[in-house]
């Protein structure tokens, strides 16, 4: 007798809506042996998370500012993922892109709010744009693999905004700690119910909007999501492929820019070390479990800010330790990545020695 | 007559009884960390500071978060201890001030202490430690006991803190030993015991025979271990890492100073201020040091401290150059406390970059 995997012939509708809520379940169990091992009461924690997370205006304007960055940099990283091309470089094009608002905020002398706003939004655009157009025309001319280079232009972007911060843009009224000037109040985006939630969120649901019509609706859409599931065809078809992957690496990094924007206008009001703590590499995980789609990539980014949200509730009431909600975090991901891995094959128990 | 003096009874009494009512205050503390409690530096000195403080009658059992990252994200920490009732609330890094600050205008009924900070309101207070004199201690040890004259530095940011700290190293190498060099390496985090360790691995590879460090994790101290070398820990009394090793540590007592705010609170005498305490206080210390150190050492650096504590010996008093050449304290004077906590030079003897 021996296990081994299969390739399902069609993947039901049925199957691709319970897996995932299958494998939360999964993971909960396991993590309840966890928890009942260091002596809490597991539905008493899951419920105190979703209290946390959800049960309050406060609570979940908490979780929509933390998925806030999560859809943007998702949305970007989705869409060169359906064209197969690997944008691991998010992290890096958010911190270029709270370069470019930053410096429009604290350089270009406007005043008015809604110039400054289009400003921010249009420098954080290009320069997130910019850092991911560099993987892209690699690529497109000499085959360069994108992989590589958005990783390690991760480094080289953080690395930037470090010598920014430690250096020219330090504040000088900051007793040369390093971070830049606060923005003025016309740099700033509005804030709903006397929460943290700002305008970034309800532009992250717009950008998503925008993204499905486009990938949807349009030509170009089309031709992108033709080119990812087979480039010879598309060729083939006279479509113009290295153009086109220039232009989706550079949209796709243009959006994970505007997180960048979004984090220093709505929440930290300026740049500083460490903007964003891994954003960009969430983003990763958010775009492939959410299957690419941009729905998808509102419903994990949702997910995500309740684990967040949510562990910290589990600190504050049992003072568990870090690493718990760290494995407990890791545990809901692993699952619903096997999960992900179930709706396409199956497993299947096999007589005998298989030759084949 | 009879009737005046009623109302001003009455309002004598209200009056003690409101006070009274406000001495009674039972303290629920919370404590945000930047790292994990178990880093063995930092966090844990903070930690042990926090269970001293709860050795008070008056002082409910309190709560610690640890792993908060700096920035935005530290705010819906801090405001979930506000939430749950806490009154007298710890942020203990630099990266909190924007969040602290921010939180602490919406809870005006609660006090706030920001550690290393410069921005105070009426309910937060800021305090730090003069740890430049320990470290100017350390100095004259590391410069007694180098053979080579290469002493490395691991250091994690470029902030006034930790350039003062090394200066104040420096200074103290340099008093001992003019022929010694500090050497600098960067790490760009507090805490990463990787990282650390490869920098202080890169020390010992250019000839360093004492290193000395200001992280939060002992990586520094297992690889002088490792090498043969002396080291220098920092933040608790770190000598399990390194038997042979370990020359001493300079080391935060935050005990005596938790001991007396939650004294304060309780008592309704706390007022905002910025705080910052030296050897005097007793708030920063030296470890025991080694059985190594030759006894004229000791003696110098006894000394030394008692000049210290009594006002008649300043680590940064003139003449001070910077390395360049340019006069910073005239003979005669002793540097502000202003311009000590915006440092950003480095002196004679220290190799390493710094932005300008």
């Amino acid at each position: 007798m021996k296990l081994v995997t299969e390739r399902r012939d069609i993947s039901s509708p049925l199957l691709r809506f319970f897996a995932p809520v299958a494998s939360i379940a999964v993971a909960l169990v396991c993590a309840g042996f966890l928890l009942l091992a260091t002596g809490v009461n597991p539905l008493e924690a899951y419920r105190e998370i979703l209290y946390e997370s959800l049960g309050s205006v406060y609570g979940l304007s908490e979780t929509l500012v933390k998925a806030t960055p999560l859809i943007f940099a998702g949305l970007g990283v989705s869409l060169a993922f359906r064209m197969q091309i690997w944008n691991i470089g998010a992290e890096g094009q958010i911190y270029m892109g709270a370069m470019g608002a930053t410096w429009v905020a604290l350089f270009s002398g406007l005043t008015n709010h809604w110039l400054l706003m289009a400003g921010m939004f249009a420098a954080a655009m290009i320069c997130g744009g910019v850092w991911a157009g560099v993987a892209g025309f690699l690529r497109a001319r000499w085959e360069v693999n994108e992989v590589i280079v958005t990783l390690l232009m991760n480094y080289i972007a953080i690395l930037l905004v470090d010598f920014l911060v430690y250096g020219p843009w330090r504040d000088p009224q900051g007793f040369n700690f390093p971070l830049t000037a606060q923005f003025a109040d016309a740099a700033r985006f509005a804030n709903y119910f006397d929460t943290r939630l700002h305008s970034g969120f309800f532009l992250a649901l717009l950008c998503a909007l925008l993204l499905y019509l486009f990938m949807e609706r349009t030509i170009w859409g089309y031709q992108i999501r033709v080119i990812g599931s087979n480039p010879q065809a598309a060729r083939y078809a006279g479509m113009r492929t290295g153009k086109t992957i220039f232009a989706v690496l550079f949209i796709s990094g243009a959006i994970a820019g505007v997180a960048g924007f979004s984090e220093v206008a709505g929440l930290q009001y300026r740049l500083s070390h460490g903007i964003s703590p891994g954003y960009g590499y969430t983003a990763i995980i958010v775009a492939w479990l959410a299957r690419r789609s941009a729905v998808g990539v509102i419903i994990v980014s949702l997910l995500m800010g309740v684990l967040l949200v949510g562990g910290d509730s589990l600190q504050m009431l049992w003072q568990l330790p870090i690493a718990f909600i760290y494995a407990f975090q890791g545990l809901i991901l692993f699952c619903l990545l096997a999960a992900d891995f179930f709706i396409v094959y199956r497993l299947k128990l096999v007589r005998g020695t298989r030759h084949g | 007559m009879k009737k005046a003096l009623i109302p001003v009874l009455l309002a004598v009494f209200l009056c003690v009884g409101v006070s009274a009512w406000a001495a009674d205050k039972q303290i629920k503390a919370g404590f945000v960390y930047v790292g994990p409690v178990g880093d063995a530096g930092w966090t844990f000195a903070h930690d042990e500071g926090r269970k001293e403080m709860e050795q008070l009658p008056f002082v409910e059992p309190s709560t610690f978060i640890e792993s908060v990252p700096e920035g935005a994200e530290s705010a819906r920490v801090i405001n979930g201890l506000v939430r749950r009732g806490h009154n007298l609330i710890f942020t203990t890094s630099f990266g909190y001030m924007d969040a602290t600050i921010d939180v602490a205008a919406r809870n005006k009924d609660v006090i706030f202490m920001h550690c290393s900070g410069y921005k105070t309101a009426e309910n937060v207070s800021t305090y730090f430690g003069r740890m430049y004199e320990p470290r100017y201690l350390s100095g004259i040890i590391a410069g007694s006991m180098t053979k080579k004259n290469i002493i490395g530095f691991v250091a994690a940011f470029p902030i006034p803190e930790v350039i003062r700290g090394i200066n104040a190293f420096t200074l103290g190498v340099r008093s001992v030993n003019p022929e010694a060099q500090v050497r600098v390496v960067w790490t760009q985090t507090w805490f990463d015991p990787g990282v650390e360790r490869d920098a202080a691995d890169s020390l010992l590879d250019v000839g360093a025979d004492v290193l000395a460090m200001h992280q939060d994790a002992p990586a520094t101290l297992q690889a002088a271990e490792a090498r043969g070398a002396y080291v220098i820990g920092y933040n608790s009394d770190m000598r399990h890492f390194a038997p042979n090793a370990f020359l001493t540590a300079p080391v935060w007592n935050w005990g005596a100073l938790y001991t007396r705010l939650a004294t304060e609170v309780h008592n309704g005498t706390w007022k905002s201020e910025q705080i910052w305490s030296g050897l005097k206080e007793n708030l920063v210390d030296l470890a025991p040091l080694s059985e190594r150190i030759p006894e004229d050492v000791r003696n110098l650096v006894q000394e030394r401290t008692e000049a210290i504590k009594a006002g008649t010996f300043h680590p940064f008093s003139g003449p001070l150059k910077d390395r360049d050449g340019t006069e910073i304290v005239a003979a005669g004077q002793v540097m502000s406390d202003a311009d000590m906590l915006s440092m950003n030079f480095f002196v004679e003897g220290v190799h390493g970059t710094l932005s300008k």
